[in-house]
C-alpha cells in the first residue's frame, strides 16, 4: 500500500486500502474463532486471550507505520502481529508451541516477536513494555533515525506506575514514541471506571503532549487520527497519545465467565461492530457486493484452515534445545 | 603498564574508554551528569561526552532500566547507574521479566546488550531499606549475568568486558570498596573474562570463598589464621557469580579438604548456600568437615553501629569458623 501520510494531511483510503482493511479485520476475526476452538480442543495451551471486537484498532493504526517502523504491545496481540504482516502460519505455530513459531515455542500467545518486522513482542505483564517503548525511540533519537515507535497497551496498564513513568520520560526526553491505548472498558474484569480516576487522554495531557480520544470500532477513524499522529511524531515533535474506545466480545481470556458484565451490553457492542460497518460502507459505494464478500471470507476461512494445518504439522521442539536462547553468545 | 588509582576512578576510566570506543555506548541514571554520580563513578563525564551520552534522569528507576532494554534491543549499548542495588527493587520487573527474558521469550530473536551498575553493601550506618548485599538474588535468574568486584583493576576489567557481552549484566559495587586503591592495567583492551575466579593467596589447610566486599574479610582473615594459628588458608576471590566459576572452588577443596565461604547477604537462602551445595555435589568425598558459611545475620540492617557491626561478617567470624572445623 502506497497510501501513506507524508505531509501530515491524512490520506483517505481508496478501495483498494478499504478492501485490505476489511480483508484484515476479517482475517483476525477468523482467526481468534479459530483459536478459541483450538483451545477448546487442547491444541493451545496456557493463557489465550481474544481480539474479537477490537480488530480496527490494529488495523487502523498500524497500516497508519511504514515498515521500518517500532512496534510493541501487550499479551492480546495476535491481531497486531496479523498486521504488522508476521506469517499467521508462524503465528499459529506459536500458538501450538511449535518449532515453526514466531520464537519456536519459547513464547506462546502472549510473546510474540519478529525481528524483520521490527516487532518487539507481546508482553504480558501489563503496563511492563511502556518503559520499554521508550528506549526504543530513544535509540532512533539517539541514532537520527526517524522511525516511530508504536506502543499499544490496554486501558490496564494505565494504573500502572509504569505508563506514568513512561509517558513522562517519553515528554521529557522527545522519543517518537505513538501511545496507542486500546480501551475496552474493562481491565480483566474490573469496569474502567473503578480503575482510572480521569478519561485516560487527559492524563497523557498532564504530561504536555497530543492526546486525542478516537472511535476504535471505526477503521477509518483510527487510521485518519494514527495517520495525524505518525505524522507529529517523524517531523520530530515528540509523543503522541491516541485513546481508542474499543471493545472486547469475548471473555478476558478463555478462563472468564464473564460474571462482570450483562448480555446486553455485549450485543449494543455488536451493533456498532467494525467489520459490519466497513462492509455496509463499502457495498453503499458500490465497492463491494455480496458476493464479492464471501470471496474474501472464503479466502479467509481457506487460509486460517491453512495456518492450521500448518502449526499441526510443524514438530514439537527437541528437548535438548531447552538451553538455546537463554543467553546470546556473539559479542 | 599499570597505575595505581581508587575502584571509583578505575570505574571512571572503564566508563570513559568505552565511550571513546564504541559510538554505540551511552550512560544513564540518577544524578551521573551534573552532579557527578553519587559515588563520584561518574564525574567528569558529563563535561567530556555532553548529555546525549551522559543523560541524567529523574528519579524513575523503571522507567529508565526499562528505556534502557529498549535502547539496547534497538541496537545501541546503555549503561543505566540505578545509583544503588536498593533502588533496583523498583525496577525488578523490568530487570527480570524484561531484561533477562527478552531473548528467550522471542526465540533468539532479540537479545539486550545492557550494563546495569549499582552499589551495594552495608556498613555505613545507611539503616535496612539502604544496605542491602544481593548479589546472590539477581544470580538466581537465568538469561541475567551479575559481576561483582573486589578491587579496582578487577572493577576496570569486567566493566569493560560487560560492555562487550551482548547479554543483560548486573554489575554490583560493594560502596565500601570505591576508596581502595590498587594497580589498575592502562591498556585500553584489558578485559577480565567473566567466569573466571581468581585465587588470590594459595593456601593448604582451608579454601575460604568470597565476593566483592567479603573477599577482604576473607582475606583479612587469613592473615589472622597464619599469624595466630599457624594456618595455611587459600582465598578465592569469584569475581562473577553468573556464570559462576566453581571448578576453581572444587579444585581448591580437593587439596585443601575444608571450605568457608563469606558473604556480607543473608545466610537464610543466600549464595553461599549455593556455593557450598555445589561443593557437596562435587567434592564430597573430599570434604574433612561441613561446609561453613560466615554471612550476615538473618535480620534488617540496624542503624545503631555496634549493632550494625553484629550483624556484617567480620574477620574473627572467619577464624572462628576455620577453628572450629579443624
Amino acid at each position: 500500500m502506497s497510501t501513506k501520510a507524508i505531509s501530515g494531511r491524512p490520506v483517505t483510503p481508496g478501495p483498494d486500502l478499504l478492501n485490505h482493511f476489511l480483508y484484515q479485520m476479517v482475517l483476525i476475526r477468523r482467526f481468534e474463532e479459530r483459536c478459541g476452538e483450538m483451545y477448546t480442543k487442547g491444541k493451545i495451551r496456557g493463557f489465550l486471550h481474544l481480539y474479537i471486537g477490537q480488530e480496527a484498532c490494529a488495523v487502523g493504526s498500524i497500516n497508519a507505520l511504514e515498515p521500518r517502523d517500532r512496534l510493541i504491545a501487550h499479551y492480546r496481540e495476535h491481531g497486531h502481529a496479523i498486521v504488522r504482516g508476521i506469517d499467521p502460519d508462524r503465528i499459529m505455530a506459536e500458538l501450538f508451541g511449535r518449532v515453526d513459531g514466531t520464537s519456536h515455542g519459547r513464547g506462546g500467545s502472549m510473546h510474540i516477536f519478529d525481528t524483520e518486522k521490527h516487532f518487539y513482542g507481546g508482553h504480558a505483564i501489563v503496563g511492563g513494555h511502556q518503559p520499554v517503548a521508550v528506549g526504543l525511540g530513544l535509540a532512533d533519537r539517539k541514532m537520527g533515525n526517524d522511525n516511530v515507535t508504536m506502543c499499544i497497551f490496554g486501558d490496564g496498564g494505565v494504573a500502572e506506575g509504569e505508563f506514568h513513568e513512561a509517558l513522562n520520560l517519553s515528554s521529557l526526553w522527545k522519543t517518537p514514541v505513538l501511545w496507542f491505548c486500546e480501551n475496552n472498558g474493562y481491565g480483566m474484569g474490573l469496569p474502567l471506571e473503578k480503575s482510572i480516576a480521569n478519561d485516560i487522554y487527559k492524563l497523557a495531557e498532564g504530561y504536555r503532549m497530543p492526546a486525542v480520544r478516537v472511535d476504535g470500532m471505526d477503521v477509518l477513524a483510527v487510521y485518519e487520527e494514527t495517520q495525524k499522529a505518525v505524522a507529529h511524531i517523524r517531523a520530530g515533535n515528540g509523543p503522541y497519545f491516541i485513546e481508542a474506545m474499543t471493545y472486547r466480545y469475548r471473555g478476558h481470556s478463555m478462563a472468564d465467565a464473564e460474571l462482570y458484565r450483562e448480555k446486553d451490553e455485549v450485543a449494543a457492542f455488536r451493533e456498532r461492530d467494525a467489520i459490519e460497518r466497513l462492509k455496509r460502507r463499502m457495498m453503499e459505494d458500490g465497492h463491494l457486493d455480496e458476493a464479492g464478500f464471501e470471496a474474501l471470507t472464503q479466502r479467509v476461512e481457506e487460509e486460517v484452515a491453512q495456518s492450521i494445518a500448518f502449526a499441526d504439522a510443524s514438530p514439537q521442539p527437541e528437548i535438548q534445545t531447552l538451553f538455546d536462547h537463554v543467553y546470546h553468545e556473539q559479542e | 603498564m599499570a597505575v595505581e588509582m581508587r575502584m571509583r576512578d578505575a570505574l571512571r576510566e572503564a566508563l570513559r574508554e568505552e565511550l571513546l570506543r564504541d559510538e554505540r555506548v551511552f550512560l544513564m541514571g540518577e544524578d551521573i551528569g551534573g552532579y557527578g554520580g553519587s559515588y563520584a563513578v561518574t564525574r567528569g563525564l558529563l563535561d567530556e561526552f555532553g548529555p546525549e551520552r551522559v543523560m541524567d534522569t529523574p528519579i524513575s528507576e523503571s522507567g529508565i532500566v526499562g528505556a534502557g532494554v529498549g535502547a539496547a534491543v534497538a541496537g545501541l549499548r546503555p549503561m543505566v547507574e540505578i545509583m544503588t542495588i536498593n533502588f533496583s527493587f523498583v525496577a525488578f520487573d523490568q530487570i527480570i521479566n524484561n531484561a533477562s527474558k527478552f531473548l528467550y521469550m522471542s526465540g533468539g530473536q532479540f537479545n539486550v546488550p545492557l550494563v546495569l551498575r549499582m552499589a551495594a553493601g552495608g556498613g555505613s550506618q545507611l539503616g535496612a531499606t539502604h544496605s542491602h548485599a544481593l548479589e546472590g538474588l539477581y544470580a538466581h535468574f537465568p538469561g541475567l549475568k551479575v559481576v561483582c568486584p573486589s578491587n579496582p583493576a578487577d572493577a576496570k576489567g569486567l566493566l569493560k568486558q560487560a560492555f562487550r557481552d551482548p547479554n543483560p549484566v548486573i554489575f554490583i559495587e560493594h560502596s565500601a570498596l570505591y576508596g581502595v586503591k590498587g594497580e589498575v592495567p592502562d591498556d585500553p583492551d584489558y578485559r577480565i573474562e567473566f567466569g573466571k575466579a581468581r585465587v588470590l593467596r594459595e593456601g593448604t589447610d582451608v579454601t575460604i570463598v568470597g565476593y566483592a566486599g567479603s573477599v577482604h574479610q576473607g582475606l583479612r582473615g587469613a592473615t589472622m589464621l597464619e599469624e595466630q594459628e599457624g594456618l595455611s588458608a587459600e582465598v578465592i576471590d569469584l569475581r562473577t557469580l553468573r556464570p559462576l566459576d566453581i571448578d576453581t572452588v572444587i579444585e581448591s577443596v580437593k587439596k585443601t579438604n575444608r571450605a568457608v565461604i563469606v558473604e556480607d547477604d543473608w545466610k537464610f537462602g543466600g549464595f553461599a548456600g549455593e556455593i557450598s551445595a555445589q561443593i557437596m555435589e562435587r567434592a564430597f568425598d573430599w570434604l574433612d568437615a561441613p561446609v561453613a558459611r560466615v554471612s550476615g545475620k538473618d535480620v534488617p540492617m540496624p542503624y545503631n553501629r555496634n549493632l550494625e557491626f553484629a550483624a556484617l561478617p567480620s574477620e574473627e567470624d572467619v577464624v572462628e569458623a576455620v577453628l572450629a572445623m579443624l
